[in-house]
């Protein structure tokens, strides 16, 4: 069944051993940007119920195609040529229909386009290495772009990010606001990585790894990389106010 | 054996990172000629929003009172007759000339964030009460590891404060006031506070 009534009941509790804590002094940043006191528990109402819903108007047209969107006509980023493509789902395993996701990344040398980015990598005239878009019906999105470059980062004397690309993405409440990252399979970086290494579950940082899917690669063109995301569920309303749309 | 609930479970977060501005707010980190304007950018009203104009100023401050120049936050509120612009909005219709949400980043030099805006109306909690007049906040960061939320409520509502379901059930009297928006004229302050002493509360929505 497509999700596609508006749901007004709260979202299920978020499991915060899931998720990193605020405090992980392995990420250095985080000890003094960490709350220490218990977080007030809110159950929904109608504030974090309701959220704001984008349309398709707020997209250009190439906004979700990152090979070419900061490029000079008829040029392209430099890099591996990639697609990411997924679903935005709910705990229910139901597709989350007019999701905006966001996203940005490093170019193929690891370096960012930031006036704060200091790297010694060379930024690529041709790669602004941002775009969006928006789920359809299902809940599928996809984009195309370049397969990002590791970096060293101020952390550890050594310390590197793995390959990713950040994610943030709105739901149909504003309790379901995310931002996360996504990671390619196969990179051994993952494993070394203390931004990585806040979340405390293994199994949690796998279901950020992407899966290289050849299937839905495009021969001779770009390789496909499967990211699906979710969000948190919505209670039944089945006791709640109606019966229908359970 | 039991069946399997075959729940999914929620995409772990991870933090924004200090180059959030490139995906969220390009033109703002200088990065023009994709996007039109920044999403969620500039005031929340038209010319013909209802409600009371006021602007909200404040800065994001670690735990030894530095602001953050790195921040992003994200507000959502209800019109000024306490409707939300959002499908899951079940009791009428908000006022189709204000959106309701908004993001800003801290400016770089000084961390400041500003929101253009009108004064919420009053929602009802789940048991009918009204909730006193509040906006959500959402704040992420290089070096958070999963978003804030919290909520500014206003100084200048201290009756309907006062038997707020939210704010009338926090055990710790002396924090609350790390919610309440100081009003002077149209102006509201609100700073938050990551960590310390004057900690902001932050909720497990
Ligand atoms: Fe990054």
């Amino acid at each position: 069944m497509k999700n596609t009534l508006p749901e007004t009941t709260p979202f299920f509790a978020r499991d915060r051993d899931w998720h990193p804590p605020a405090y992980t002094p392995g990420y250095k940043t985080s000890v003094l940007r960490s709350p220490q006191r218990a977080l007030i528990s809110l159950e929904g109402t109608k504030s974090e119920i309701t959220g704001p819903v984008f349309g398709h108007n707020t997209l250009g047209e190439f906004d979700n195609d990152l090979i070419i969107n900061f490029a000079q006509p008829g040029e392209s980023a430099i890099g591996e040529r990639i697609m990411v493509y997924g679903r935005v789902l709910d705990e229910r395993g139901r597709g989350v229909p007019g999701a905006l996701v966001e996203f940005w990344q490093a170019n193929a040398g690891g370096r960012y386009r930031h006036k704060k980015e200091s790297y010694l990598a060379p930024l690529d005239p041709n790669f602004g290495g941002f775009g969006r878009t928006i789920t359809d019906d299902d809940g599928n999105y996809a984009f195309r772009t370049i397969k990002p470059g590791p970096y060293p980062w101020p952390n550890g004397v050594n310390d590197w990010r793995p390959a990713h690309i950040h994610f943030s993405v709105f739901g149909h409440g504003f309790a379901q606001r995310l931002i996360t990252q996504m990671y390619f399979e196969g990179d051994p970086m993952i494993w070394l990585c203390p931004i990585v290494k806040t979340i405390p579950d293994e199994a949690a940082i796998r279901s950020l790894v992407a899966a290289l899917d050849m299937n839905a690669s495009i021969p001779h063109d770009l390789r496909a990389y499967k990211f699906d995301i979710v969000l948190r569920g919505r209670r039944s309303t089945l006791f709640e106010n109606r019966l229908e749309g359970n | 054996m039991v069946q399997p609930l075959n729940y999914l479970k929620e995409s772990p977060s991870q933090t924004a990172g200090p180059y959030v501005h490139i995906g969220c707010t390009p033109n703002f980190a200088g990065l023009h000629g994709v996007y039109d304007k920044d999403l969620g950018a500039g005031p929340m009203v038209n010319d013909n929003t209802r409600g009371e104009r006021i602007t909200i100023r404040g800065f994001v401050y670690d735990g030894v009172g530095n602001a953050l120049k790195d921040a992003l936050v994200e507000v959502w509120q209800a019109d000024a007759d306490g409707f939300y612009n959002s499908p899951s909005e079940t009791r009428g219709t908000a006022d189709p000339n204000f959106f309701g949400w908004a993001r800003c980043p801290g400016d770089m030099t000084t961390g400041e964030f500003v929101f253009e805006t009108i004064k919420p109306g009053q929602v009802p909690f789940k048991d009918g009460r009204l909730m006193a007049p509040h906006i959500s906040f959402w704040i992420v960061a290089r070096g958070i590891n999963i978003g804030l939320n919290t909520r500014m409520y206003f100084s200048d509502e201290e009756e309907a404060n006062a038997v707020d379901p939210i704010l009338s059930r926090i055990e710790h009297r002396m924090r609350v006031p790390t919610l309440i928006g100081q009003r002077d004229g149209d102006i509201l302050t609100f700073n938050i506070h990551l960590q310390g002493e004057k900690e902001t509360i932050f909720f497990d929505v």
